[in-house]
């Protein structure tokens, strides 16, 4: 079942052109992997599933990206209630200097949720869905930033899960940790999705064979291939594609 | 799922993707307020010039332009008043000139000092009595000039009055060297620390290094510095009010008394008769003064900026 | 070898200028309490003046002063904080924010008696406010703008994108994200930066002396559209305008002055301090 489809997608900062044709369905409950070498427009696309780019200064956005067949560049759509569907994970642990349980409320507390009883159940919830729970739960009250950097990440990836995503966006989400944190977060990835659809951009061909049911594989704004993950990596159909995987450039 | 994320799953799912009027239009509100507060400055630079213009433009109902420009006397409240701003112009030229030559060579030589000679603990406890100095009230320097410092110029230079140009000069100075040495210290702090490495790479000393790489790296800065001071020195009001004498002059030497176009506007505002002659004048010469030191603010932006794009 | 004599004695000299800044300073600063401290009592704080201000205290001055300060805030701190998330949050790079820049540039450099002129014009006389704390606390705040606008502007660039990025990713709305995320973090920027220019607004004389200040008026004032005496116009008076006035009057005057000035510094130096704020406002 597709979650996510996108036709035809184009994206310009200003003169130069990011995103060329982008056409591809994400599937439900699957683990998508963004593969391909720096500044190929993995990110970007990623970030174009939320609309993190209308952030950025010049972006132009054409074609369509559409949720659950509704498109989420449409002029009515409210970004606000599209990223509380689509959670995103970014490339550094970027907790708030607030306390752990004041990263994983903020979401829920700007949807209007004040109840100080369901904020709680709300934030063990997560934090235990996000394999966190058992390292911090004595320790809520204090400040985000004295945890590990593996720990962070968890704490970000709680802290997107308590707002009951259906979609989650995670960017390099362990380009910054070490091996065994690495570990952990892949791990915790093949448990998500079982209850949710996951976008991971990867620079590491070792995780994205490791986690995910499909890979498309981008290179300079354009997407090359997307298949189910074994055959990317086993019998690519594009030249690029398997000079890629199999490490002679990139 | 439990009952509470249902709930937030309900409040989401129910919206669909639609904008939520209530919500948008709050953040619209918000919007257009933040832009309004925005764009005060503006609107407040533009009041200050209307309302200038408003009374100075007045004056020339009662006298001509070439009057006002180039007449050498200012006399308000003789009967027959004169409003020559000249000597008003003159007074300030001179208590700036006087303060430039005092307070850049040593505002520049104490951010030399701080920002490249000074070690680590030094460098701070200068800049914290540095940011003090700035802090002094133009009315403390002018009553300690009345005390001190004019009594000192008169017996130094054997004058029957201390209150003079250089007196004005000297206090002014103080009060344009915090904005010139921490301008210029900030000009310095801001190269990269590959200069000092380049240049100690092919043997020349840390003075050297100054001299010849640091200090040219940083001009367009210290330029910019120099001229906010100047800015500063001229629209100084109450220190040279204190201890300059005011004789409505064109002074001839440093050692005799002048008088500032500052220093008159808030001597003789509080004797003026309201849309009077003397007060539209006394407006006019806040006209010149307003474009004297944006004309300086616009030179300082320009070495500033230029000096950016030059370091990129 | 020469090179190094040469340095050396060039190090001495930008040591020994710099000491004829920081010299004079610390004296200042040092002689005004030395003198003035002795003429601080309770009295002398509390106060009216008498006998043509040549005896009693200056409480008139020191509330007055209060609530120019007070007022200005009101007035600065809503306006400059707001117009500096407008430059950091909402503005586009383009004419407008160049020009908005332009003009907070200029108004930074406008001198503080072409303000008084502008008060005297607009809020005394044009509006009708009359000498008062409303005319003079408005001008003081105009003047403070720059100050505020800037010191918010780089507080709100200091806080890191990712905490935006995040918080929108939530679902968070812009205003949200600024309201819980972003005004949070800048906030000790901003407070710095927002005590810096009220001690300046304390410490100004030409602006209130053509918009608020009183001569002598030896009681305190009842509303907003009342004139009252204010410190620098005080010490201005009893230093210039009154003949026979006691030295320890005048100095205790400097003291508190520059007492009330210092402390508003010192309090936005140490909150820097505790927080590592870089060193401009």
């Amino acid at each position: 079942m597709k979650k996510i489809s996108i036709k035809d997608l184009n994206l310009y900062y200003r003169d130069f052109q990011a995103l060329k044709d982008i056409s591809l369905n994400i599937d439900a409950k699957k683990v998508t992997a963004l593969i391909g070498p720096s500044g190929c427009g993995k990110s970007t696309f990623l970030r174009s599933l939320n609309r993190m780019n209308d952030l950025i200064d010049g972006v132009r956005v054409e074609g369509r990206v559409e949720l659950e067949n509704h498109d989420i560049y449409h002029k009515d759509v409210d970004v606000v209630t599209l990223r509380s569907r689509i959670g995103m994970v970014f490339q550094k642990p970027n907790p708030f200097p607030k306390s752990i349980y004041e990263n994983v409320a903020y979401g829920p507390k700007r949807h209007g949720i004040k109840n100080r009883k369901q904020l709680d159940e709300i934030v063990e919830k997560s934090l235990k869905k996000a394999a966190l729970w058992d390292e911090v739960q004595d320790r809520l009250n204090k400040s985000a930033l004295g945890l590990s950097g593996g720990q962070q990440q968890r704490l970000c990836i709680a802290r997107a899960l308590a707002m009951e995503p259906e979609v989650l966006l995670m960017d390099e989400p362990t380009s910054a940790l070490d091996p065994i944190a690495t570990a952990k977060i892949e791990e915790l990835i093949t448990e998500l999705k079982k209850e949710y659809t996951i976008v991971i951009v990867t620079h590491s061909m070792q995780q994205a064979a490791r986690i995910s049911d499909e890979t498309a594989f981008f290179l300079m704004g354009e997407l090359v291939e997307m298949d189910q993950t074994q055959r990317v990596f086993t019998t690519p159909r594009d030249q690029r594609t398997e000079d890629y995987v199999t490490g002679r450039f990139g | 799922m439990t009952d509470i994320t249902m709930e937030l799953v309900k409040k989401k799912k129910g919206k669909a993707l639609k904008k939520n009027i209530k919500n948008s239009m709050g953040e619209y509100i918000i919007e257009k307020f933040i832009f309004i507060l925005g764009i005060t400055s503006i609107a407040i630079i533009a009041l200050i010039f209307l309302f200038l213009f408003r009374s100075g433009i007045q004056l020339f109902n009662d006298i001509t332009l070439q009057e006002f420009l180039f007449g050498r006397y200012w006399f308000p409240i003789s009967v027959n008043p004169q409003y020559g701003i000249l000597p008003l112009v003159a007074g300030t030229l001179m208590v700036t000139l006087g303060a430039v030559f005092i307070s850049v060579p040593l505002g520049i030589g104490s951010a030399i000092f701080i920002a490249e000679v000074a070690p680590p603990k030094t460098k701070t406890v200068l800049k914290v009595i540095i940011e003090f100095l700035s802090a002094i009230p133009s009315v403390v320097l002018g009553f300690l000039g009345i005390v001190f410092l004019s009594s000192w110029i008169r017996v130094t230079f054997h004058l029957s009055s201390g209150f003079t140009v250089l007196t004005g000069s000297i206090l002014v100075s103080f009060m344009a060297l915090p904005t010139i040495i921490s301008i210029s210290d900030d000009a310095l702090n801001a190269l990269p620390q590959e200069y000092h490495e380049a240049s100690f790479a092919l043997g020349a000393t840390k003075w050297e290094t100054i001299l010849h790489v640091l200090v040219p790296a940083a001009s367009s800065g210290i330029i910019a510095a120099v001229m906010l001071g100047v800015g500063r020195a001229i629209g100084e009001t109450m220190t040279v009010m204190m201890v300059t004498g005011n004789a409505a002059q064109i002074p001839n030497s440093f050692l005799v008394s002048g008088r500032t176009m500052t220093a008159t506007i808030a001597a003789e505002m509080g004797d003026t008769v309201r849309n009077g002659t003397h007060y539209h004048a006394l407006f006019a010469v806040g006209i010149v003064l307003f474009l004297m030191t944006s004309i300086i603010n616009f030179i300082a932006d320009f070495a500033l900026s230029h000096g950016k794009k030059e370091a990129r | 070898m020469n090179k190094k004599i040469e340095e050396g004695v060039v190090f001495s000299i930008l040591s020994f200028i710099t000491m004829i800044v920081v010299i004079p300073t610390l004296l200042i600063i040092g002689y005004i309490l030395l003198k003035g401290i002795g003429t601080i009592n309770w009295e002398f704080l509390t106060a009216m003046p008498r006998q043509g201000m040549r005896a009693g205290g200056i409480y008139p001055a020191i509330i007055g002063t209060l609530y120019l300060v007070i007022g200005t805030i009101l007035f600065a701190l809503p306006l400059g904080v707001g117009s500096g998330i407008y430059l950091t949050e909402y503005a586009k790079q383009g004419m407008l924010s160049r020009i908005i820049r332009l003009a907070i540039l200029n108004l930074a450099g406008v001198p503080s008696v072409v303000y008084g002129l502008f008060g005297l014009g607009l809020f005394v006389l044009f509006l009708g406010f009359g000498s008062s704390i409303l005319a003079g606390s408005l001008t003081l705040a105009c003047l403070i703008l720059p100050i505020v606008i800037t010191a918010s502007e780089e507080a709100l660039k200091s806080v890191p994108i990712s905490y935006r990025e995040a918080s929108l990713a939530l679902g968070a709305s812009k205003w949200q994200t600024i309201q819980n995320v972003v005004l949070p973090h800048a906030m000790p920027g901003i407070l710095t930066g927002a005590i810096l220019g009220i001690g300046r607004a304390a410490g100004e004389t030409a602006p209130i002396l053509l918009t608020v200040a009183a001569f002598f008026l030896p009681r305190l004032p009842k509303s907003l559209f009342d004139q009252v005496m204010a410190l620098p116009y005080h010490l201005y008076i009893i230093s210039t305008q009154v003949p026979n006035m006691p030295e320890e009057i005048k100095y205790g005057t400097a003291l508190v002055l520059l007492g009330i000035v210092g402390l508003f510094y010192m309090i936005a130096t140490s909150i820097r301090i505790k927080f590592k704020i870089s060193n401009r406002a």
